[in-house]
């Protein structure tokens, strides 16, 4: 690892004065993608402001909504008896990726931070765009099994890495800021973007803005929701295909449902047109096929990922059944 | 031995070792006497020498492990897990991948596992570290590490001290309630003898003990 230098903060302000004053910086919460990433050599900032000791870490309602703070660690929301009971969705996300070591380390905003595991981003023997715009993706015509069936460019097939990011993507949070100019709310579905002609952009943040909080709103999902993730290994793997499922039940009719998709797209993918199908029809196995047909129109396989292109229907279909109890 | 105090190391403040911001003071600033007029010099020592030696800069940490309070000088891009093998000898603690993947490197980090590779050991200023090396009492194994052996937990044993920091921490998290519950609690450590079945009767028998642990 290439040395860097290394400062603390206590407050929101100085850790935004810091980063502004100085074009090489970069803040430091959990370290659990940024160390590995600097091992690597895909980054090597030259300068590291350590921001755990702002008083970021609280899970609390504030009036209707829940609001955790952007260094609550992984493992702390997960196990949060409150965050179990209102958004038990967010909770088994977070259950669903890493260890409980890095879950112990790694921050609710780190985890939104966090960069893609594409293996042509990681190897810096091959050619990326996203590490280094202008080279090409190695991944659009290699090895690109885990790679994104929706909303990729020609620069870049590369998939979001976050459990935790599709169940919020799925409950419509919204992400807190505060930078140079001042404070703004994000919706959760603008934060990260698709990759288009910059893929080396993974979101919607300004140079100076940081994460404070995500703040999610009351709903009536938390008695049928369910987080499905597809790997290669029953834990400790990333997602080939996953999906947040969380339905407002009525009798049998559907009153309202949110569903979103992980490990198939530059961000997570929110499934609209799935859930606009839905809302009012019957929880039958028939209408959740049509659902998950409807969510797949526009789909493309890249070769080694064609699989996704059947896997990812049939996992939302087997989301929706766990969440309202008929699988 | 866990509580014995470790022989005086050359990284510890105080110690013989020169600080690299005084040596590239020193020598840049007589390399800079030599070769520049004077109004020179002092510009350049004041500016340049300064970025340079801040870049290399040492700086102080004090850190527990295993109840030992150590004033060290490092470098910011020492990780916690480097510092444990490298500097203070306790050599318990593997490194595997060095990369998150394995757990071989697991610790506790103020009653928390965590990775000691993925962390920087310039972030752990206060806090309280336990190794395997921490864990026995004198010549009395911890429950945990007995459990191990009476169950064989291992075959070549590389995995085992992170197995056992991890195990200790699964069943303190309240995550050990049943056999399925371990192994996905116990996922972040991989044993590539696969030792596993053994390793969660291990977990399982001294959850079941009900010491406390």
């Amino acid at each position: 690892m290439i040395n860097f230098e290394y400062i603390r903060v206590a407050t929101a302000k100085a850790a935004v004065d810091a980063l502004v004053k100085d074009g090489v910086a970069q803040w430091i919460a959990g370290g659990t993608n940024l160390v590995d990433l600097m091992k690597k050599g895909v980054t090597a900032p030259q300068k590291l402001i350590d921001i755990n000791n702002l008083a970021l870490k609280e899970i609390k309602k504030e009036g209707s909504k829940l609001r955790i703070g952007a260094l609550a660690l992984n493992s702390a929301v997960a196990d949060s008896e409150l965050v179990q009971k209102e958004q038990p969705l967010l909770a088994q996300a977070l259950q669903a990726g890493a260890s409980q070591q890095i879950r112990n380390m790694a921050t609710v905003g780190g985890n939104m931070m966090q960069r893609t595991r594409c293996p042509y981003f990681y190897n810096t023997d091959m050619p990326c765009n996203k590490r280094q715009p202008g080279q090409g993706c190695g991944a659009l015509k290699g090895y690109n099994r885990m790679h994104a069936i929706f909303g990729a460019s020609d620069k870049c097939i590369a998939v979001h890495p976050s459990d935790m990011c599709v169940a919020l993507a799925a409950l419509d949070a919204t992400v807190q800021v505060t930078g140079p100019k001042g404070s703004r709310s994000i919706p959760f579905l603008s934060f990260h973007r698709l990759p288009g002609e910059l893929p080396q952009k993974d979101n919607t943040l300004e140079r100076g803005e940081l994460i404070t909080g995500i703040e999610i709103p009351q709903n009536a999902f938390a008695k049928s929701t369910h987080y499905l993730k597809v790997r290669d290994r029953s834990s400790y793997a990333f997602a080939l295909v996953s999906v947040a499922a969380a339905v407002d039940m009525q009798r049998n009719a559907i009153r309202d449902v949110r569903l979103a998709m992980g490990g198939v797209a530059h961000k997570p993918w929110r499934l609209t047109a799935a859930e606009n199908f839905l809302k009012g029809k019957e929880a039958t196995e028939a209408n959740f096929g049509q659902a998950a047909q409807l969510a797949i129109q526009g789909a493309k396989g890249y070769g080694h990922n064609n699989f996704k292109l059947k896997l990812a229907p049939n996992a939302i279909v087997e989301a929706l059944k766990t969440a309202v109890g008929k699988s | 031995m866990p509580h014995k105090k470790p022989a005086p190391n050359p990284n510890e403040e105080g110690g013989p070792a020169q600080g690299r911001r005084d040596f590239l003071k020193q020598s840049s600033l007589l390399a800079a006497i030599a070769a520049m007029p004077p109004l020179l010099v002092k510009a350049a020592d004041a500016q340049l020498d300064e970025k340079a030696a801040a870049y290399f800069e040492k700086l102080p940490l004090s850190v527990e492990v295993n109840g030992v309070t150590h004033r060290l000088s490092i470098e910011p891009r020492t990780t916690l897990l480097d510092l444990l093998r490298e500097q203070l000898a306790l050599t318990g603690t593997k490194k595997g991948c060095d990369h998150g993947q394995c757990g071989a490197c697991t610790v506790h980090v103020d009653g928390q596992r965590v990775l000691s590779c993925l962390s920087l050991a310039v972030m752990q200023e206060g806090k309280k570290v336990t190794t395997i090396e921490g864990l026995a009492n004198g010549e009395n194994l911890h429950p945990m590490q007995e459990a191990f052996i009476k169950h064989d937990g291992f075959q070549c044993g590389y995995c085992t001290p992170g197995q056992i920091m991890s195990g200790i921490a699964c069943i303190r998290e309240g995550h050990a309630g049943s056999d399925d519950e371990i192994r996905e609690y116990m996922s972040g450590n991989i044993c590539r003898c696969g030792a596993y079945p053994n390793i969660v009767k291990a977990i399982a028998d001294v959850k079941k003990g009900g010491q406390r642990i």
